[in-house]
């Protein structure tokens, strides 16, 4: 027990200055609503502040699209959400996301986007 | 002999000077803790840490100043504070601020308040004092020096076109309002901030603020240099 609290405690001292947080867990909705609802706004619809302000040059994507949601497979989404538009010929507008999320968070987000369009990615 | 001695006496004297304003900025900030303790922490955290959670996000009233002195410019804080202007546009936290109307969300412009704090000039400086003593220790200093020439439409293009930031930030660039509105207004960055911060900001977003919605963005220390450079232009 003292052993390991000294182990933690080492861990902590060595942590590098400006080092990274652990943030709490967060349901996929929560998760949503504070990265994503900006841009794709609250109905998920692409009518987020930033786009109805006037602040996008390009047209965030509608995630209640059916049509359009489907064409993408859950590969599609998961690379667009982690490496953002720059990545996969969309706009850079399109933040990446991977060094802000967690793998378990995207993929909880790439499920959450499958709600929104009530569809299924293309396999 | 004698000029030694006037040396010395003199020395003795702009010593005591010194002391007594170290003294005097001590008492200073010493009163401007008192005012900030009473007028200021009902919205504002001056001792951190900052949420750790959506919910804590959510609930937090006012931007976080626990580490003020490595974030401001001093100048800035004593004008400001004597008449605050406007930054967020969406308030503290754009989710507390919008009205959705035929299926568009919009900033309900009026449930955004100002901050409050009206201070007269000397409250104004004794509270400046105060707030530049709450330095984060572990921030590296001396990064960026701002009067660094560099071209602003190859900065620019970095900010809107090749990196997502405009998307969020409004900047002006040729004399023209640009951007969106999520994250604060950067148009008077370049008096309102310390330029070592601004480039530790944009370094880890989280590092400061765990539930930032900004998101970390790898790249080379030379284009967060040149995000650093344009940011701090912006007055
Ligand atoms: C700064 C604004 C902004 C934010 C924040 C943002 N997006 Fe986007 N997103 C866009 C824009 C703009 C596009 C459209 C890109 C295009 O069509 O070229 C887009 C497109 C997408 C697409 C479609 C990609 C494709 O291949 O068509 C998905 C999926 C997506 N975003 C998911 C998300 C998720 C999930 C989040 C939150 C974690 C998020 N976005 C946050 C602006 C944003
Ligand atoms: C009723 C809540 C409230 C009180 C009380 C309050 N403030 Fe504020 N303050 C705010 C809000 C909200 C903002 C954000 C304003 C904006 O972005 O336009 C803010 C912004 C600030 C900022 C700029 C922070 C930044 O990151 O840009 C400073 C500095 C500040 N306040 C200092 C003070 C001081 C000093 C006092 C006490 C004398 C005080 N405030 C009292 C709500 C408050
Ligand atoms: C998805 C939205 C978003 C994107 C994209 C974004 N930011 Fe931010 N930014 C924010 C938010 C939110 C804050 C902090 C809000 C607060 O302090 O109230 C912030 C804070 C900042 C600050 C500190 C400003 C201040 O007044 O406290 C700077 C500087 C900054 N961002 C620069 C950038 C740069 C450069 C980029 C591109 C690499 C960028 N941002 C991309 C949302 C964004």
């Amino acid at each position: 027990m003292g052993k390991l609290r000294m182990a933690v405690c080492g861990l902590v001292l060595l942590a590098v200055p400006l080092a990274d947080v652990p943030a709490a867990a967060e349901s996929a909705q929560e998760l949503y609503r504070l990265y994503c609802v900006q841009c794709h706004g609250t109905q998920g619809n692409g009518e987020g502040i930033n786009q109805t302000h006037g602040g996008l040059a390009v047209s965030p994507r509608n995630h209640t699209a059916t049509l359009e949601m489907s064409k993408l497979s859950d590969a599609d989404l998961r690379l667009v959400i982690a490496k953002g538009g720059d990545a996969t010929q969309k706009s850079e507008l399109m933040p990446p996301f991977e060094h802000t999320l967690t793998g378990a968070e995207i993929d909880a987000l790439v499920r959450y986007l499958r709600v929104l369009c009530t569809c299924e990615g293309k396999k | 002999m004698r000029s030694r001695r006037s040396i010395l006496l003199r020395g003795v004297l702009l010593g005591a000077i010194g002391l007594g304003l170290i003294a005097r900025h001590d008492l200073r900030a010493q009163e401007g803790e008192a005012i900030v303790k009473r007028q200021c922490v009902t919205c504002h955290n001056i001792s951190g840490p900052a949420p750790q959670d959506v919910a804590g996000v959510l609930r937090r009233k006012a931007p976080d100043l626990f580490y003020a002195g490595s974030k401001f410019q001093r100048a800035w804080l004593v004008k400001w504070l004597q008449q605050p202007t406007p930054i967020r546009q969406a308030g503290p936290m754009f989710l507390n601020h919008l009205v959705t109307r035929n299926g568009k969300d919009k900033i309900n412009e009026s449930s955004v308040k100002p901050c409050p704090s009206r201070l007269y000039p000397r409250q104004a400086t004794a509270v400046s004092d105060f707030l530049m003593t709450l330095r984060n220790p572990a921030m590296k200093a001396g990064i960026i020096a701002p009067s660094k020439p560099f071209s602003d439409a190859k900065a620019f293009r970095l900010f809107s076109k090749q990196l997502p930031c405009n998307g969020c930030h409004t900047v002006n660039f040729k004399n023209r309002k640009l951007g969106g509105v999520s994250g604060p207004d950067l148009r008077s960055a370049g008096l309102r901030l310390n330029p070592d911060w601004v480039y530790a900001r944009i370094q880890n977003p989280q590092y400061w603020d765990p539930r930032t919605w900004m998101p970390r963005i790898e790249m080379s220390r030379e284009k967060r240099e040149l995000l650093a450079l344009f940011v701090s232009s912006q007055r």
